[in-house]
């Protein structure tokens, strides 16, 4: 009683660790920012200021509007909070603006949309398989909590570099957590909305759409896990297909109406980009280029390429454009489009098979996820979170990526990255290096989760009476 | 979990703290001519750097002693010149002679903030882990969770690693004095404070304790038998340590008469700045032997002292947050509320004095509304202090009212912990244990 131990409430222990997490947060307000932090400031002038029909036009800034509209929409609803901090930063023309109030009130609005996800965690833990008997350190719910919410790749991500991908994924994980919970139309409607705020999110849209095809349209399996046919239900598809439309069309509608739905797409989907971006996303494509500029520099050595027609740091020179590969055939768009594909059918083929309920669900999202992130074109580094943060909620695969020698390795290779190889000769004529070699050392990492995450998949048993009692 | 995973984390949460808030200003930033401690810190590691040992407290035209000169002990001093060896080697603009007074750069600070992270993970840290874990009551998560709040203290962070000094080797050095002679090492708890005297001459508030708890365990031993010896021993580990530190200095007679004039300026005024009391408060919280209520009340008022100085610094999130985190998870993990029942904050003198008059006085009660006020009048002095402008007849109210609000909490942890300390029964059977 009066010795009573602190922790036994789980709900004060998730609260501790929330409220301690967003403390850390706080003091992490003037850290450094990167140029999104401006990609944002812009986003909230020109929603606030300009009428509608001008949002996927303004190209003032170079950070034009890029997300669908109900991101838009988002910050239209953060800018009025905004007139109350500073209101210079609602100015289109003022590019670069970053007074101490601008960046408190930006910083702030991510803390507090990651209410979102701490929500969404908690709804998460709930989904777990419980047991009582353990001490509170050791519960599923707890190692949950503690994995998302002190995620630090999240909290590099939104709280320094500044995005508000917590928000996000807390939407995301808040759906995948509804359809545990066997609420199906609210996690599709979720998953809409999710789209409708970054279309990022269509390299999981599969995932769901098969799913929800095959477990809640068909409303029932044989004994077997197969699909029986005739229980398919047209109400179920078409409610579905009306929570969908109705949501794309609250977001897409009026630029519909205003015949602007071309121009909008062709700001989502800028293809002129590269392969890769400026600093190589861990996936085939660093593999590829990396074996392309081996290829070339030990052609060029036994003399089987003249060296005065390859192109000249093509690859590695740090900018953001089209290139042409020097050895190895160019890749297109449609090709990776055609490999992202080709590495996920499999996956979808599985659980139309064999649905697993909602934890197979689960898996083919996190695969979707990674293999988009192997194979999709013009891919940010970022992306792999959209892998490892329902990964994590996955908690039996989650010893897959924790191979320790191979973790190990890292610290070698940073100390190498950042403390070695400025101090040598080359950092002047290959400044590339370093990052390229964190690249590909950490693509071959993801690499082999995917791998092993698909053998996981595609090898794991029927767990249907299982999955009934959840 | 595992008790070497619970103290990793809570080592590294403690790092990350202190990290973060390292991205903050800096005492003096950008303030020319004079600056701050930042610079002053720096500005030692030119003069030590750059000029030979018996001019480093003489006033001559390559030290202005008015610029910043040393008034702290050699050893601070030996750790200036360790430092410049570093800088040096990462860029020598950093301490060159004359021409880099002022110097300011996100690299020099990167570099600086290194240098407090690295002494605090070297001494103060381990300190900290080995006393929660030998002297502290309670189950291996309760050290944890107590270790975790040590660790967490805002007072120490905000000044470290904000305002910027480097408290942690002192403090951590007194922490290692302290636990040497808990745990009967009494040489090396010697040696320890002995060391922490020679970084900074304000340990000397701690040297009586030391002092008398030394003397009174040798006479116990009997002055004519093996007390004798021992106090032989710990003389000779004394005065070696002092010898060793201060050698370079003992050549000639005028240069230990020099640095103690720089170390006691009695030419200067009372209150110089808030730093002083500042400073009572961090060793006063640090030193006691404290259970965690009075880590609590003691702890969380140390912040509201440190506010003006913090103000000035441009620390005014840091301190926000850091207290309200700290107050937070000391409360939370270790339910200090709960436990402060009479017996446990040892009010029975108290309790004695007031029985008499007042026999329904439920003192614990009053200690808790007691605590709560005063965080109440923290947190309004510390919302008035930022956001309101004070009286033209009086422009330093605030700094005023904290400075007496202040005293009052201390003047009452005075007597409380004397109370505490005088009726204190005989703790041998922990003494017997760890010797």
């Amino acid at each position: 009683t009066v010795m009573a131990a602190p922790m036994t409430n789980d709900q004060s222990c998730f609260f501790a660790l929330a409220l301690g997490v967003s403390f850390l947060k706080c003091l992490l307000i003037n850290a450094y920012h990167s140029t999104d932090f401006e990609v944002h400031r812009n986003w909230l002038a020109l929603t606030h200021s300009l009428p509608v029909p001008q949002w996927y036009y303004e190209a003032t800034s170079e950070w034009t509007l890029d997300y669908p509209p109900l991101f838009a929409w988002f910050e239209y609803g953060l800018s009025h909070i905004a007139w109350f901090f500073d209101k210079e930063m609602l100015v289109v023309q003022n590019l670069n603006y970053a007074s101490p109030a601008t960046i408190l009130f930006q910083r702030l609005s991510v803390i507090v949309a990651d209410v979102v996800f701490f929500y969404a965690v908690k709804e998460c833990c709930k989904c777990l398989r419980e047991d009582k008997g353990k001490d509170l350190l050791g519960k599923p719910s707890f190692i949950l909590t503690v994995l998302l919410l002190w995620n630090f790749g999240l909290l590099i991500v939104d709280h320094i570099h500044f995005q508000y991908n917590g928000f996000l994924f807390g939407v995301l994980l808040l759906s995948i957590a509804r359809h545990f919970q066997n609420r199906h139309f609210e996690g599709a409607l979720l998953f809409s909305v999710l789209f409708n705020l970054k279309h990022i999110y269509l390299y999981i849209a599969p995932a769901y759409g098969i799913y929800l095809l095959r477990c809640f349209c068909f409303t029932q399996s044989n004994a077997d896990g197969s699909l029986q046919w005739r229980s398919f239900s047209v109400v179920r598809l078409v409610t579905l297909g009306t929570i969908v439309l109705s949501t794309f069309a609250v977001s897409f509608g009026p630029f519909i109406a205003l015949g602007q739905l071309p121009q909008v797409l062709s700001r989502l989907f800028p293809f002129k980009r590269g392969l890769c971006h400026a600093y190589w996303a861990p996936n085939i494509w660093a593999l590829y280029n990396i074996a392309d500029k081996a290829f070339s520099i030990l052609g060029v050595k036994f003399k089987l390429l003249d060296i005065n027609k390859l192109p000249k740091a093509s690859m590695t020179g740090g900018l953001v454009q089209e290139f042409q590969h020097s050895v190895l055939p160019s890749v297109s768009p449609l090709a990776t489009l055609v490999c992202t594909l080709l590495s996920i059918l499999p996956a979808l083929f599985r659980i139309w098979h064999r649905p697993n309920g909602a934890r197979g669900f689960l898996r083919c999202l996190v695969i979707c996820a990674l293999g988009s992130f192997m194979f999709g074109w013009h891919v940010h580094e970022k992306a792999i979170l959209m892998a490892i943060l329902p990964l994590r909620c996955s908690s039996d695969v989650f010893c897959i990526i924790t191979e320790s020698t191979y973790l190990l390795g890292l610290i070698p290779l940073e100390l190498i990255c950042e403390f070695v190889y400025p101090l040598t000769v080359w950092q002047k004529t290959f400044p590339f290096l370093p990052l390229m070699l964190t690249s590909v050392y950490c693509a071959l990492g993801v690499t082999y989760a995917f791998i092993r995450l698909y053998i996981s998949l595609l090898t794991c048993s029927d767990n249907t009476k299982k999955i009934k009692t959840q | 979990m595992e008790n070497w995973s619970l103290i990793s984390l809570c080592v590294l949460l403690g790092l990350t703290s202190r990290w973060a808030v390292s991205f903050h200003s800096y005492s003096g930033a950008g303030k020319p001519p004079i600056f701050g401690d930042y610079e002053a810190q720096r500005h030692w590691q030119e003069v030590t750097y750059n000029l030979p040992v018996h001019e480093w407290y003489f006033n001559n035209t390559n030290n202005d002693l008015n610029y910043w000169g040393l008034d702290y002990p050699p050893l601070t001093a030996y750790h200036s010149l360790v430092c410049a060896y570093v800088a040096k080697l990462l860029n020598p603009e950093w301490v060159e002679l004359h021409a880099s007074r002022g110097y300011e750069s996100h690299s020099h600070k990167l570099f600086m903030r290194a240098t407090v992270l690295f002494t605090d993970i070297l001494i103060y840290i381990p300190a900290v882990l080995l006393y929660c874990f030998y002297f502290c009551d309670g189950s291996s998560k309760q050290k944890v969770a107590t270790a975790l709040c040590i660790l967490l203290y805002p007072g120490l962070i905000l000044i470290d690693y904000g305002h910027f000094q480097y408290n942690s080797v002192s403090l951590g050095l007194a922490l290692w004095g302290t636990l040497g002679l808990g745990l009967g090492w009494d040489l090396f708890g010697c040696l320890a404070f002995t060391l922490t005297l020679n970084y900074k001459q304000m340990e000397l508030y701690h040297s009586l304790p030391f002092f008398c708890y030394l003397l009174g365990k040798c006479i116990k031993q009997g002055l004519t038998g093996r007390g004798f010896f021992h106090l032989v021993k710990i003389s000779m580990t004394v005065l070696v340590t002092f010898a060793l530190c201060w050698m370079p200095f003992l050549s000639d007679p005028k240069q230990p008469l020099q640095v103690l004039h720089r170390l006691f300026p009695v030419g200067r005024g009372l209150f110089e700045d808030k730093v002083a009391n500042t400073w009572c408060s961090l060793n006063y919280i640090s030193s006691y032997h404290v259970c965690e209520t009075h880590l609590i009340i003691a702890g969380g008022h140390s912040g509201i002292i440190m506010l003006p100085l913090l103000l000035k610094d441009g620390l005014l999130l840091p301190y926000v947050v850091t207290s309200l985190a700290f107050l937070f998870l000391s409360l939370y993990l270790l339910s200090a509320l709960e436990r402060s029942t009479e017996e446990e904050l040892r009010l029975g003198l108290y309790r004695k004095h007031t029985q008499h008059w007042l026999p329904k006085l439920n003192l614990s009660r009053i200690i808790k509304w007691k605590f709560w006020f005063s965080l109440v009048a923290m947190a309004a002095l510390s919302f008035t202090s930022v956001w309101l402008k004070p009286p033209a007849k009086l422009p330093d109210l605030f700094p005023v009212l904290v400075s007496v609000l202040s005293f009052l909490h201390f003047l009452g942890f005075i007597i409380y912990f004397n109370q505490v300390q005088l009726m204190e029964p005989q703790r041998k059977k922990s003494l017997k244990k760890t010797n």
